[in-house]
């Protein structure tokens, strides 16, 4: 009857121990842990497995493929603009030229007016001065003769104021002599 | 315990109290559950709603908060919380696939689930007055044993008897073959036990060290030597407390990338 009861006594002691030193060796609690920890791990393996992963998968798959298309169409629109830059220089090479030929065009067109009028002026210059030159004749001619008739008229009048009998003929043929001598 | 607070000039050391499992909703008489006794009606019984079964819900919480409700949105420029879940699971499965094996890919929904569950237990186990389910042996041993057996039978169940020749190192000298392989089975059969004693032991030990500097805090109430041991031990807490952050990441990797290797083992027992 004493030992047994001093043997539940140690019993009882090393299972006080037991309690004060480590929860974790209290196996009383093992079946409780057990089964909670094996229904969170299949409740989250399920979550998990059937909702979260295939779509952050999906999603990082999804974004994968958003950005290899979005470089690959940032590729393509680069080689647009380089294409777009070509075409411009190349229009703009293209018009210069033109430009220059319109100005060469031009240049030749105003050359031949100018030429063509500078033609027409000189002929014109040349007739007019031809006109002149016979006008100035006529009136060079004009004014000879009226010298002529004025030496004569002085001379008349001269020899008739020295008493003399001018004879027109010979103060005529005297004043034409004087004027050739 | 209560002569002891005494002993100790009014501070209360109970640094495994963290650790104890109760029913929530009942009171827990430990006198009413001494099994060595045969006095079992007290006991927790295993579908009881107990702290554990709170923490691991918890922590389930957090998995889906994180993992299926942040992922709702699947966009393409991810929000915060998207942002972390892809970013967990970029990191996992870049490990399964490094260490296993292309063809490991196929477990890594059950690799992802454990590296989950420890880290955000032993994560939420870090606020004040929590309970951490990964600081216990049962916990620990069940994923450290449930994962040896789930990767031996996969192991057989792949490649039938070459599956032994995991242990028959083919590159040795003959005579040391049968050496090798007897001490390649014992670290194999050492393998689980390790592996859930690491965590557990990481876990229990960082705990209870913060709560031993946590019960030197209030001695400035008590002693005038306090106003040197109350600044320095909330220091201590402080350090620890990031050291735990530390460890509470690194023991759930090093738990996942062990049983990345055990699972790789499995799949290709070729040395």
């Amino acid at each position: 009857m004493a030992t047994e009861t001093t043997a539940q006594d140690v019993a009882q002691g090393a299972h006080e121990v037991a309690k004060a030193g480590m929860p974790q060796l209290d196996f009383s609690t093992f079946p409780n842990q057990i089964f909670w920890l094996l229904v969170t791990l299949v409740l989250i393996y399920l979550v998990l497995s059937r909702i979260a992963l295939p779509r952050i998968g999906a999603t990082l798959a999804e974004r994968k493929g958003t950005i290899t298309n979005d470089l690959a169409a940032a590729e393509e629109l680069k080689q647009k603009a380089v294409s777009a830059e070509k075409a411009y220089n190349d229009a703009l090479v293209r018009a210069r030229a033109e430009a220059a030929k319109i100005v060469a065009e031009a240049k030749a067109e105003i050359q031949k007016d100018v030429a063509a009028a500078t033609a027409k002026a000189e002929v014109e210059i040349a007739a007019k001065t031809a006109e002149s030159e016979k006008h100035i004749a006529e009136i060079r001619a004009g004014a000879m003769d009226a010298v002529t008739e004025v030496a004569r008229d002085t001379a008349k009048e001269l020899v008739a104021a020295l008493g003399g009998k001018a004879d027109a003929k010979s103060v005529t043929e005297a004043v034409t002599a004087a004027l050739k001598g | 315990m209560a002569g002891e607070e005494h002993s100790e000039g009014g501070l209360a050391f109970h640094p495994l109290q963290q650790f104890e499992v109760h029913p929530l909703f009942r009171h827990y008489d430990p006198a009413t559950c001494v099994p060595a006794n045969g006095i079992t009606e007290g006991c927790i019984k295993w579908y009881e709603i107990t702290n554990v079964t709170l923490w691991m819900a918890l922590a389930l919480l957090v998995i889906v908060a994180v993992f299926a409700i942040g992922s709702r949105g699947r966009a393409i420029i991810p929000t915060r919380i998207q942002s972390i879940g892809e970013m967990a699971y970029g990191f996992v499965y870049k490990m399964v696939e490094d260490v296993a094996g292309h063809d490991g890919a196929k477990y890594f929904p059950l690799i992802m689930s454990l590296f989950l569950f420890i880290l955000s237990a032993n994560m939420l186990g870090l606020l004040p007055g929590s309970f951490t389910p990964t600081s216990h042996i049962a916990v620990t041993a069940v994923l450290g044993f449930g994962f040896f057996i789930f990767v031996t039978l996969l192991g057989f169940f792949k490649h039938g008897v070459h599956f032994l020749g995991l242990f028959w190192m083919k590159d040795a000298p003959l005579i040391l073959r049968p050496i090798i392989a007897v001490i390649e089975v014992i670290s194999y059969f050492v393998r689980p036990v390790s592996h859930s004693i690491r965590l557990a032991g990481n876990v229990m030990a960082g705990h209870a060290v913060m709560k031993v500097f946590a019960a030197f805090a209030p001695l400035i109430l008590i002693s005038t030597i306090g106003v040197v041991v109350t600044p320095v031990s909330i220091l201590a807490i402080t350090a620890i407390y990031a050291l735990e952050v530390l460890v509470a990441f690194i023991q759930a990797y090093v738990f996942t990338i062990l049983a990345c290797v055990y699972l790789k083992d499995a799949l290709h027992p070729g040395h």
